[in-house]
């Protein structure tokens, strides 16, 4: 009998994995720090056509490409004369489960599949429960998906109330916690217990699923549009979106588009605080997960997470809760696209970078995600102020979150704040290199490089301001 | 009082307050690490009783009876005027209020 304290658990973790994921990381490593982030993704990946294919089968992908014209006609009004970028959006929110995390679902279920699992463990409280949900239900495989839901008091987010029955719907059991890390212990657990597949959202088959969606956006621009996007915006949380959206236009021949990510602005709320659980209204897509995951992206459920956004990342902005609910009710009554609001994350920031492109440049905002009860602007806004948060018009530079929510008393002060890239990398590199107290060799620093998105001298610099 | 068979819902405690990993922040130690889960009771049981159920991918769990026949609650909340007013807004920037 297996001693199940946390401490045994916790100790014995690598080998619940490898069982897990039969991903032997240690082959990827190379020299000190520096692993081989294209051998990984090469070796335990799928090839473009092949993730093509068994997403076509699940429901996923092909999504529709909608320009947004009248928000593009509203971003205008407050350009200076000749900007105003055309503002293109993907909707995500027609594949199978509602959301881009399909694409990501997809690979990791079928590979366990493949592997002769007979379930699949996913810990989310997103919309990768459901997909994974959805997909093991196609495939015939069981599907446990671990939440953390509620605080101490029992009191539930809507956001994730919502998605624990969007997976029971597809036929999951969902394990609901109350707030804490620990939430990994109970993870490993029931793997350990059921010896069902890990569907970590960080494996290389959870990061390669989105490369599809970034060749689709240059296959559709090609034949549709007749140029390509000048930016794409992600929504930024855990890294994925970005790094397989960026890898996946690479792939398919657009090395030129600026990428963007973009975060819900709620710092200074702890993520693991009890209190501060419920004082928020974003449960992903916000700093508290974007920025920590940027700068030290091992941080997740497996050795080496196959998401590293900072290697594609052109740009970093930040907009505030109130933004992101304006642009969500303005998509709604302005395009006729009612869609949840985590997801719009990108696209509040498109409406205020819009103005400062050309007029004849364009925008893709590349996701979009379903709604519902507890997942909309009305019940998330409903929420917070049951919380004591004060929900008003003003201008959304002074939102406190955890406190307030400012939704801008005119479009016109949608903006951006930039989260300064020399930052993050030097972020990245003090956290890869913590403890070390050594020379790095030409291949770490190289790796760094790699890992900045920037050079060897740029790494050399930080290293020595450190 | 529910049946063997019944679908309910269990509580149970993970990590008691103590027990908590110490990277957690003060009020998050204050608290236990808790659990719901839904399934098929096994014996019959009433409320407030220690019982076991058996999962939808047939696991066993045990914990404390706190429902039966679980429900969902969450909805569109409370009416939010502000909603509207922001209507108003983009309807009269964009097309000048008519």
């Amino acid at each position: 009998m297996l001693d199940k304290s946390y401490e045994s658990v916790m100790a014995r973790k690598n080998s619940i994995m490898k069982n897990s994921i039969q991903i032997d990381y240690d082959e990827f490593e190379s020299e000190g720090i520096a692993f081989d982030y294209e051998k990984m993704m090469a070796e335990a990946g799928y090839a473009l056509d092949e993730m093509v294919d068994i997403q076509s089968k699940l429901g996923v992908g092909d999504t529709p490409i909608v320009e947004l014209t009248n928000l593009t006609k509203l971003a205008r009004k407050y350009a200076p004369s000749g900007k105003g970028a055309r503002i293109f959006i993907k909707d995500e929110a027609a594949n199978a489960s509602g959301s881009f995390k399909d694409r990501r679902a997809t690979i990791s279920v079928y590979h366990a599949k493949k592997l002769g699992y007979k379930g699949v463990v996913t810990a989310t409280s997103g919309n990768y429960g459901a997909a994974v949900a959805a997909h093991a239900a196609k495939l015939g495989l069981k599907c446990i998906v671990v939440q953390e839901c509620f605080d101490s008091k029992g009191v539930g987010q809507p956001e994730i109330v919502e998605k624990a029955r969007k997976c029971e719907a597809l036929g999951a059991e969902v394990v609901q916690l109350t707030v804490g890390p620990e939430l990994f212990y109970k993870f490993l657990l029931l793997i350990e217990e059921t010896g069902y597949f890990n569907a970590s959202l960080y494996t290389p088959f959870g990061i390669a699923g989105i490369e599809t969606l970034g060749a689709e956006i240059v296959q559709q621009f090609d034949e549709k549009i007749g140029r390509q996007p000048d930016v794409v915006v992600a929504t930024n949380a855990g890294g994925g979106n970005l790094t397989g959206t960026a890898r996946g236009m690479r792939l398919a021949g657009n090395k030129s588009t600026q990428i963007v990510g973009a975060s819900v602005d709620l710092s200074g709320l702890h993520m693991a605080s009890d209190t501060d659980f419920n004082r928020k209204s974003f449960t992903t897509g916000h700093t508290g997960f974007g920025v920590p995951f940027t700068t030290g992206p091992d941080r997740s459920d497996v050795p080496r997470s196959a998401a590293r956004p900072l290697r594609y990342m052109d740009r970093y902005v930040l907009v505030n809760q109130g933004e992101v609910f304006f642009i969500t009710e303005a998509l709604a009554n302005l395009e006729g696209l009612e869609k949840g609001p985590a997801g719009n994350t990108s696209l509040a920031a498109a409406f205020a970078l819009a103005q400062e492109m050309d007029k004849e440049q364009i925008i893709l905002v590349q996701e979009t995600e379903y709604t519902g009860a507890g997942k909309s602007v009305q019940p998330q806004l409903s929420f917070a102020r049951d919380n004591g948060i004060n929900v008003t018009f003003g201008d959304p530079g002074d939102e406190v979150p955890g406190k307030s929510i400012i939704l801008p008393s005119t479009p016109e002060q949608i903006s951006v704040k930039e989260l300064d890239l020399g930052y993050l990398r030097k972020s990245f590199v003090k956290n890869a290199t913590k403890g070390l107290d050594r020379e790095l060799s030409a291949k770490e620093l190289e790796f760094l490089a790699d890992e900045t998105g920037s050079s060897v001298s740029n790494v050399k610099k930080i290293i020595a301001e450190l | 009082m529910a049946k063997k068979g019944d679908w309910v819902k269990i509580h149970s405690t993970i990590l008691t307050a103590d027990q908590r990993a110490p990277q957690v922040p003060e009020d998050t130690k204050m608290v236990p690490l808790e659990m719901w889960v839904k399934g098929y009771l096994e014996v019959d049981g009433k409320i407030n009783d220690l019982v076991e159920i058996r999962t939808v991918t047939g696991r066993k769990e045990t914990g404390v009876l706190v429902e039966i026949s679980p429900t969902y609650t969450h909805s569109f909340g409370e009416f939010i005027p502000e909603i509207l007013e922001i209507d108003r807004i983009v309807q009269k920037e964009l097309y000048g209020g008519e």
